[in-house]
């Protein structure tokens, strides 16, 4: 056989295992991971001094205050349900403002799906990177806070799939938004009217016992209060029941939002 | 290499594409040819598998798409009509990143960067940022983006748009420089010349619906006489109501200049020897012609 013949039939071999891989949404994710380092200075000040900064800021300004919380100093209190508010709010900046620029700025995304990806391919990849970042800006809270001497047991590593599963329900919400979205602004109603009031009564600052029934009730359907509930228990120790509940809340949220985005997205696309 | 048959694809209720059907055999240069808004780059679409026809069949390297399109896409390459390589990457990376998503390792991506750039002119700017680079060369960036995989078939969504003569050469001579490796290009255009000189065989379109195909000589043969006269200047309207028609086979006013079709010019321009202030151009028929006979000079929004 020729060199060139044979040239092809590797080739063709290699495509053939090409197609047959789950993890085509890799590519995707590596894209977003290189172009990060690249920015990396400026990525890490957004996603990670912010929330220290409250986080030191509120804990020894308020915690001077509040002698105990919930049976908690209110640093570790505030400290891990800024972890989860952390995670969420990196996964939901990149779903959103960086994941539309990439499909409508810059038609990332089209070029993308000019080679042999799908849609699929492309959201999963989204998905699966802001939920990374979501869970970089996690841990850099959990680091802190055993910094400061708050993460008491080892046990506190559990929260690791916890802050991904966290990432993964706020990045498939944002990938909704976004697929939605005909410009940026959608995103402030977004924050502004969602994440916003869902923070207040999710247990991130203060405990959401003490708001009306009503309000907790609307909480309990949100993913956010089972996050910081998981958190706060695996982190600072503080008791934690229902975790079936909490974890099962999280992750339909976190399969049914990727599913509808795909959807969405595909949708969009295929005008 | 690509088979269209009986495509219909509507939005709401406006049909883009209307029963088109075509046929591109391996190696040839097919052209799709159209005003604004006649469905080029919704056919385009369709046959990628990115937009689902309504109705029809399509075969694309001998898959059928949409069913197998993210496969038959393995061996195609694609210049759309707008720029998306990525900003946030140099010239070398964009290509790397680009081969991935074929399934190649950085190392293959890596050793077919050197060819594909000294292919696209780009040698010196393998490190270059995007936006350092010409809207020329951002073009053939894409096309040698195209080729990371080393595909059997091109798409080119008018790939000389917005570019200068000497960066529309350049394209002109890569293109042809791929079709003599023995590739299929199948390119949409509005730029007459352009498809005139790359194409084996064109497809006229408008409204979605096919108007004729032919390979571009056999077109100007056979829709249109063989010489234009072009009349423009004082007095044009008197001199076109008394003799344009009689003179010619076929003539029409659009706005100050009279264009008329001819089999024999002479008669023609004897009628313009007493009339100093007009001022005629005369030239060979081109596909233009074709294409403005075939489509009118309507302007399309």
């Amino acid at each position: 056989m020729t060199e060139a013949a044979l040239t092809a039939l590797d080739e063709r071999a290699r495509h053939a295992a090409h197609a047959a891989n789950r993890w085509r949404f890799v590519h995707v994710v590596r894209r977003n991971y290189l172009v990060w380092r690249k920015l990396l200075g400026s990525a890490l000040v957004g996603h990670l001094a912010d929330p220290l900064i409250w986080l030191v800021g509120l804990g020894f300004g308020l915690g001077s205050l509040l002698p105990s919380v919930g049976g908690l100093s209110y640093m570790a209190f505030l400290g891990s349900g800024m972890l989860c508010y952390s995670a969420m709010n990196s996964a939901s900046f990149e779903g959103l403002w960086s994941a539309f620029t990439r499909l409508k700025m810059q038609r990332t995304w089209e070029s993308i799906l000019q080679a042999p990806m799908t849609v699929t391919d492309v959201v999963v990849g989204e998905w699966v990177w802001a939920a990374l970042k979501g869970t970089l800006s996690g841990v850099a809270i959990l680091a802190v806070m055993a910094g400061l001497g708050l993460v008491k047991s080892l046990v506190a590593l559990w929260v690791l799939p916890i802050v991904l599963l966290v990432g993964l329900t706020f990045a498939g919400l944002a990938l909704i938004v976004t697929a939605l979205a005909k410009a940026y602004d959608l995103f402030t109603y977004y924050f502004s009217l969602f994440i916003m009031p869902m923070m207040l009564v999710s247990g991130v600052f203060f405990p959401s016992e003490q708001l009306p029934k009503a309000v907790q009730y609307v909480a309990q359907a949100l993913p956010l209060v089972h996050a910081t509930a998981l958190t706060r228990g695996l982190v600072v120790g503080a008791p934690l029941d229902n975790i079936p509940i909490h974890v099962g809340v999280l992750v339909i949220y976190s399969a049914g939002t990727v599913l509808i985005a795909a959807r969405l997205v595909q949708r969009r696309l295929s005008k | 290499m690509l088979h269209v048959a009986n495509l219909y694809k509507r939005y709401g209720a406006l049909e883009v594409v209307r029963n088109l059907s075509f046929e591109v055999p391996a190696g040839q240069c097919f052209g799709l040819l159209g005003p604004n808004g006649a469905g080029k780059t919704t056919t385009l679409r369709c046959c990628l598998g990115h937009t689902k026809p309504d109705a029809g069949t399509i075969r694309l390297a001998g898959l059928p798409v949409p069913d197998q399109a993210r496969e038959a896409r393995v061996r195609v390459g694609v210049v759309p009509q707008f720029d998306t390589l990525d900003p946030d990457f140099t010239v070398t990376e964009n290509l790397v990143v680009f081969g991935r998503y074929f399934g190649l390792s950085k190392r293959e991506c890596l050793a077919r960067v050197p060819k594909l750039l000294e292919f696209a002119g780009l040698a010196d700017k393998a490190g270059s940022p995007i936006e350092a680079l010409s809207g020329g060369m951002k073009r053939r960036l894409t096309l040698a983006r195209a080729m990371v995989n080393d595909p059997d078939v091109l798409f080119l969504d008018e790939p000389t748009t917005g570019l200068d003569p000497q960066a529309r050469h350049l394209v002109w001579d890569r293109l042809k420089a791929l079709l003599n490796d023995g590739r299929t290009i199948i390119l949409t255009t509005h730029f007459m010349d352009e498809a005139q000189r790359l194409c084996d065989r064109v497809a006229i379109v408008d409204h979605g619906a096919l108007v004729t195909e032919d390979a571009p000589r056999a077109l100007i043969e056979r829709e249109i006489e063989p010489v234009v006269v072009e009349v423009y200047g004082e007095g044009i309207e008197e001199w076109f109501a008394q003799h344009a028609h009689a003179a010619s086979s076929r003539a029409e006013l659009a706005g100050d200049t009279a264009f008329c079709y001819c089999r024999d010019p002479e008669p023609l321009m004897k009628t313009l020897e007493s009339k100093p202030e007009l001022r005629a151009l005369r030239r060979a028929a081109n596909l233009e012609d074709v294409f403005l006979k075939l489509t009118g000079r309507d302007l399309r929004d």
